[in-house]
């Protein structure tokens, strides 16, 4: 395909944000091209773990994760591409201590400040929601069913549709190797296949955001772990519905796939920053240990797969979204330490709503890419799917 | 409309991935196994491909011109063989 020598705007990566955020750009009648090195999904998006959830302990995590969840729930039908579901089958955090308990309820009383119906129920309760949970060491569960799962395959066939729809262009296998600027202006990229010119460009390679950052100059803490996740035979559907996690045993998060019905899932294990993306025979180890732990039945489920994938961690695992002071027409959006698929609706819809219009009304200060330097971390997010 | 013949053509058993599924993806321009893999699901069964991927290489070497030898066959990850969780989890309380 012959590449476009201008745009409005140039994305580079095509990620789930990459992709997201040129679906905005596009529908708001902007001239927008994508640019991955590799195909669509290929880095971080299509090795996720396929959770969205809105049990944050922080006002902005809530009101973004509110709006992506709205959004989640009519993708199929914005990008008019029914394959697409959102599974609404909620989260289902165990507790297993006085101080598990009470942390959580401080966060259920700020997730129901912003209309979000979650709350603490009994270990007889969990177990109805999911009947083949070990209860026996647990005290209590933070339960929300408005949380839940969708495919990130599927995800990113509707984005690509809905784009060429829009006359937006996505350039596969074509890496960006330096953003051009005069002085302080960006001006366009220099990729493997030619030279784009645009005023206005999205830094939207997540782990590998640095690469492109360090050669204009700039800092911002954004480093790739390496994280695995599993996914086991298929078996009856709707044995496990919810993401069901326990940070007692391995940090575990595990849900039934919603596409194919096996189990997927990882544990907080992680090696890193680094950018080998081998599988380690210790992660599959603890994945049937603590994996069965929590539910005593997956002894018998054989495991099929295993793989690595990166987190792009920042000092207090909440992602860096927002305009580049030092060079104007350019933008960020990386970072997203294990939480970027849930948050891609908003997160994206906020990143674009800066680069149109200087602002928006999402709380995107959050996310400013300025804090570490000025020393304000935010409260570390939970990472996990 | 008449049914497409190749509708009928099962290539992955596992994931119910048929002959038109995949050459309508190589139609599109796309002949990188792990590319397929991810689209389609080819290969992503319990069996992990050993009966369906190398059935894909031959359809891409056909539509493609080239020759099997020079597909990328996508690496083998572990487990290798699927193994009950449980086995896992003996093998480790062996040890300590
Ligand atoms: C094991 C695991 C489990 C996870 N579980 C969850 C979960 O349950 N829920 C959740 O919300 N998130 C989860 N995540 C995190 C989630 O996958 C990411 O946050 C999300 O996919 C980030 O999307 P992205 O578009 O920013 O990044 P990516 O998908 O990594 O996209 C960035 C793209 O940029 C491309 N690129 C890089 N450099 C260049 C260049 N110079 N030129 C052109 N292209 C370039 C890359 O090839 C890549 O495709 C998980 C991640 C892992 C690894
Ligand atoms: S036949 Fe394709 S994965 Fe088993």
């Amino acid at each position: 395909m012959k590449m476009k020598s201008k745009a409005d705007v140039v994305v580079v990566g095509g990620g789930i944000i990459g992709l997201f955020s040129a679906y905005w750009l596009a529908k708001s009648g902007e001239e927008v091209v994508v640019i991955e090195k590799k195909y669509p999904g290929s880095g971080s998006t299509f090795r996720c773990g396929t959770g969205i959830r809105q049990q944050f302990g922080d006002y902005a995590n809530i009101q973004m994760m509110k709006k992506s969840v709205e959004i989640w729930k009519n993708l199929g039908e914005m990008l008019e591409f029914p394959e697409f579901k959102f599974a609404q089958t909620g989260y289902l955090f165990l507790l297993y201590s006085d101080e598990e308990i009470e942390s959580f309820s401080k966060n259920v009383r700020l997730q129901n400040k912003y209309g979000i119906p979650s709350r603490i129920i009994t270990p007889e309760e969990a177990r109805e929601i999911v009947p083949l949970i070990d209860i026996s060491e647990v005290k209590a569960a933070s339960w929300n069913p408005t949380d839940g799962k969708a495919n990130p395959f599927l995800a990113v066939r509707g984005l690509l549709n809905a784009l060429k729809n829009l006359n937006a262009e996505v350039y596969p296998y074509t890496e960006v190797k330096e953003i051009l600027h005069r002085g302080n202006e960006v001006k366009g990229v220099k990729t493997s296949r030619g030279e784009i010119r645009a005023d206005i460009i999205l830094n939207a390679t997540n782990a590998w955001a640095k690469i492109l950052n360090e050669k204009l100059g700039l800092k911002f803490p954004i480093e790739p772990y390496k994280h695995q996740a599993v996914i086991t035979e298929p078996f009856k559907y709707d044995e496990i519905k919810p993401m069901v996690i326990s940070f007692k045993y391995g940090g575990a998060y595990l849900t039934q796939e919603v596409t194919s019905g096996g189990v997927i899932g990882g544990i907080d294990l992680k090696y890193g920053p680094t950018w080998d993306l081998t599988t380690t025979y210790k992660f599959m180890r603890e994945i049937a240990k603590n994996f069965t732990h929590i539910i005593p039945a997956l002894k018998y489920i054989p495991l099929i797969r295993q793989w690595a994938g990166y987190y792009a961690e920042t000092p207090d695992h909440n992602a860096v979204i927002g305009k580049v002071r030092e060079y104007d027409g350019y933008y960020i959006a990386a970072g997203f330490s294990g939480h970027g698929f849930m948050l891609a609706p908003a997160a994206t819809k906020g990143i674009v709503d800066i680069i149109l219009h200087g602002k928006s009304d999402l709380p995107m200060d959050f996310y400013d890419p300025y804090r570490f330097e000025r020393g304000e971390l935010r409260e570390q997010a939970i990472q996990m799917g | 409309m008449s049914e497409d013949p190749r509708e009928k053509i099962i290539i992955c058993r596992c994931n119910d991935v048929t002959l038109k599924d995949i050459e309508d993806i190589i139609d599109q321009g796309i002949t990188d196994i792990e590319e397929i893999k991810r689209l389609t699901r080819v290969g992503m069964g319990p069996c992990q491909g050993r009966t369906c991927i190398p059935l894909v290489a031959g359809i891409i070497a056909r539509k493609t011109g080239k020759k099997i030898e020079e597909i990328k066959i996508p690496i083998t990850r572990i487990p290798v063989r699927p193994v009950p969780l449980g086995v896992l989890v003996g093998e480790d309380e062996d040890e300590e």
